[in-house]
């Protein structure tokens, strides 16, 4: 009797209960489609903030003082240390190594062009290097996204040279000149403006560097662009004072000093260091917008627990007449009760996969739109929406039921309740 | 006639009279049900408001954020190794309050070994503002402290103090404290401007300066500096200010598609909401109409019923909204939003126009039956 009453309810009154769906699902997807992208909106955030470009930098150990003035190096080139260039490829054998996103070497070379000395910049362009089985492509492309060419990237294995725009408009050099360096001419393969130092310079593929400066297979920096977890009072603790457990927590957090940890294990004789400028300010940027969208999906969930709960007291007060008649039939109020509270769960769990279903395609959605990828759903969120979906229509039919039940069946019949 | 007492004004127009009444009544007869209508409004329109309130003012919010950036434009004198000596002036003067600036002038010296380092001298209050990423250990309070980078605390052993000499002159410099920045100040010695100038006889080479207010704000104070500094070279810095824009506009982009999601779930809660209280009056409508009540009338009656339940909802919920999105902006920006006046009108008409438009949905539905069917409870 109960399930055919069940049954008939949902059979009889298809308008309402489609109304009542239909608030269900369109909160139940808001409240997702929130959810998720609050979630995911760290790690998106994260990776665009890497547009500012690498926040790890790897120097030999035992390397002498820079002595660096806007960008002119006046340390004598055959100071300081060196790290060696096969060692690279090593960093993609990290605990770290998915959080790794790009990794440029460095060796600067003063060379005399033009009748001046000027500094010339050895790196990787984008350069294909594998470490067992894993290809990964390294250089400024992915580290200084904001490096700019007018005309080509050098190849890797070319001895074409990108001339900075400053230097370039101080000595006249233009698209297809070509630069003689030791003996050899080089092409101008492109105008590189970055708004930095580079602009002064000449950057060039690093093999060009090693034998402009009479050292094969080194590297004098490498500039690493890792996602990391914001700092913590954990990540600021010295490893070497931690307790075992606490050391495998603080080495297992992608913070940027433990990915630092380990790329000098990573690189023999090397010493790694966060660069603060962009390490410490990514971290305040960070916890700003993520608890931004942290207060917006409250209010989100909320906005869309009281559409649910306004649309299901608003259902179930329509139906007075019904309640009058089964008490007058002689149905006690427990069943009445239990009846319209089983008719708001199966609307809530219909409705709320549906929602469900509704609210992952608008965070895909809404991803593919802003950050041109998909936003990740945890599976675990869909029990835990189908909860949250019951416990608020519960909550918003109470007060209606508990209201439907104490109606005079009379009054409620002729309509005057 | 404002002077005639109420009665009277009221006999000379008659159907005023009674529609303000039947207004009133209406609210009046069924508190529960009007009072549960307007909450509702009231909670959409605060939720309305504080989503427009902070969209309008999280982004000068984030700016301030991304100002932790430090510079977005470098000024360094091109010919000759130092600016003029107004120069820093010049700088503040461009910027009106809106920014940061700090002056650097660098030289290499020698220490009393003789090995090369650079020494930078610098406005510490100023580029403490600036460089909020340093790590210093202990910002220098008096004359001939500096601030040791750790690579040169390093490699010269400076613990006790460096005699620095450039150009036959020497510096005694005591350490205040460390820097640690992962870049090329690890391995300088910084010393107040006044120390520098005294000891160099240098101005300041390099103005580093921190405009605020995104890309325009930005382009704006560059194009200034141009035309204060034309024998200098003026940029901005493009990692910086590329790398803002581009995760301003997509932060934004997402906040927009958060508040639009917001405020359609809560203009819905409210469209649910009236219409169930219209869909509830059925039989006031039916009897209006059976005592003769022209469609026109009936229609203008709930219109204007609804329109004044969203006009009073409407303003509770403003101040509502503006409470809430000034708490947030407390709790996570540590400042409260500025509450926007301009936001009132839109959320006024917004209210007015949802509650219109729940109140005209269910009437062409009810038009269409005959009054005694209704009545009849059918």
């Amino acid at each position: 009797m109960f399930v055919r009453l069940l049954y008939e309810s949902f059979r009889r009154q298809k308008r309402r209960k489609l109304l009542a769906g239909a608030a269900i699902m369109l909160g139940v997807g808001v409240a997702t489609a929130m959810i998720a992208v609050a979630t995911d909106i760290g790690d998106k955030i994260s990776r665009e903030l890497r547009s500012y470009g690498a926040n790890l930098v790897v120097t030999p150990q035992e390397d002498t003082l820079d002595v660096k003035i806007g960008g002119v190096n006046l340390k004598p080139a055959s100071d300081g240390g060196y790290l060696n260039e096969a060692d690279i490829p090593r960093i993609k054998g990290m605990f770290w190594r998915n959080n790794i996103i790009g990794v440029s070497p460095m060796l600067p070379v003063r060379v005399p062009v033009a009748g001046t000395k000027t500094t010339l910049l050895g790196t990787y362009f984008s350069k294909r290097l594998t470490y067992g089985k894993d290809n990964f492509t390294a250089g400024v492309l992915g580290t200084h996204p904001w490096w700019k060419v007018q005309g080509a990237w050098p190849q890797d294995d070319s001895g074409d040279l990108l001339v900075g725009q400053t230097f370039a408009a101080q000595f006249g050099y233009k698209l297809g000149d070509t630069i003689e360096l030791a003996g050899a001419q080089h092409r101008v393969s492109g105008i590189v403006s970055t708004g930095g130092d580079e602009d002064h310079e000449i950057v060039a593929p690093i093999s060009l560097a090693q034998q402009l400066a009479g050292r094969p297979g080194v590297v004098r920096q490498i500039y690493v662009s890792a996602l990391t977890k914001p700092e913590d009072e954990l990540a600021r603790r010295d490893p070497k004072t931690l307790s075992p457990d606490m050391y495998d927590r603080w080495y297992c957090s992608p913070y940027a000093q433990s990915i630092a940890y380990q790329l000098q294990e990573a690189i023999p004789n090397s010493h790694a260091e966060m660069i603060r400028q962009v390490a410490q300010s990514e971290g305040t940027v960070l916890s700003r917008i993520k608890g931004l969208m942290l207060l917006i999906t409250l209010a989100a969930l909320f906005a869309s627990a009281l559409a649910v709960s306004s649309a299901m007291a608003t259902a179930i007060f329509e139906r007075r007449a019904e309640v009058g008649l089964m008490k007058a039939l002689g149905a006690g109020k427990a069943t009445i009760a239990v009846l319209f509270f089983f008719e708001a769960a199966l609307l809530a769990l219909i409705a709320g996969a549906v929602g469900f279903a509704g609210g992952t395609a608008l965070a895909h959605q809404i991803g593919r739109a802003i950050f041109g990828s998909n936003i990740s759903i945890q599976p675990v969120l869909f029990p835990l929406i189908l909860a949250m979906a019951v416990v608020v229509t519960f909550a918003g039919s109470a007060a209606a039921i508990l209201r439907a039940m104490n109606f005079d069946p009379v009054y409620a019949l002729r309509g005057e309740a | 006639m404002s002077s005639l007492p109420l009665a009277e004004r009221r006999a000379e127009h008659p159907q005023t009279a009674m529609f303000l009444r039947m207004l009133w009544r209406a609210a009046g007869r069924r508190p529960g049900r009007a009072a549960s209508a307007l909450l509702a409004m009231v909670v959409a329109a605060a939720t309305a408001t504080a989503m427009l309130n902070l969209y309008g003012d999280v982004q000068s919010r984030l700016q301030k954020e991304f100002r932790s950036y430090g510079a977005n434009i470098v000024i360094v004198a091109r010919d000759g190794p130092e600016l003029a000596v107004d120069a820093l002036q010049r700088v503040n003067s461009a910027l009106g309050g809106n920014g940061v600036a700090a002056p650097f002038g660098y030289v290499v010296a020698r220490t009393a070994s003789g090995r090369p380092v650079v020494v930078a001298g610098t406005d510490f209050a100023s580029a403490r503002r600036l460089n909020s990423w340093w790590k210093v250990s202990s910002w220098p309070e008096s004359a001939q402290q500096g601030l040791i980078g750790v690579q040169a605390q390093a490699g010269l052993h400076a613990d006790q103090g460096l005699d620095l000499s450039f150009q036959g002159r020497t510096l005694h410099v005591v350490p205040a404290g460390s820097l640690q920045t992962g870049a090329d100040e690890d391995s300088r010695v910084y010393i107040s401007l006044a120390d520098f100038e005294n000891w160099t006889g240098l101005q300041p080479s390099t103005i580093e300066v921190a405009a605020s207010g995104g890309t325009k704000a930005t382009d704006d104070v560059l194009q200034k500096l141009n035309a204060a500094f034309p024998g200098a070279d003026v940029h901005a810095v493009r990692r910086i200010v590329e790398g803002e824009s581009r995760v301003m506009g997509k932060t934004r982009l997402t906040l927009l598609s958060s508040a639009v999601l917001i405020v359609l779930t809560s203009a819905l809660c409210v469209l649910a909401t009236l219409i169930g209280w219209v869909v509830d009056r059925r039989r006031d409508f039916a009897i209006m109409k059976a005592l003769g009540a022209s469609e026109r009338l009936l229609t203008g009656f709930f219109a204007a019923e609804a329109a004044t339940l969203g006009a009073i909802g409407a303003l509770p919920g403003y101040v509502v909204g503006v409470g809430i999105a000034a708490w947030i902006g407390r709790a996570n920006f540590n400042a409260p939003v500025v509450p926007r006046l301009e936001i009132l009108p839109v959320v006024l008409a917004g209210a007015i126009g949802v509650a219109l438009l729940s109140a005209i949905a269910p009437i062409s539905v009810l038009r269409r039956v005959q009054p005694a069917t209704i009545l009849r409870g059918e």
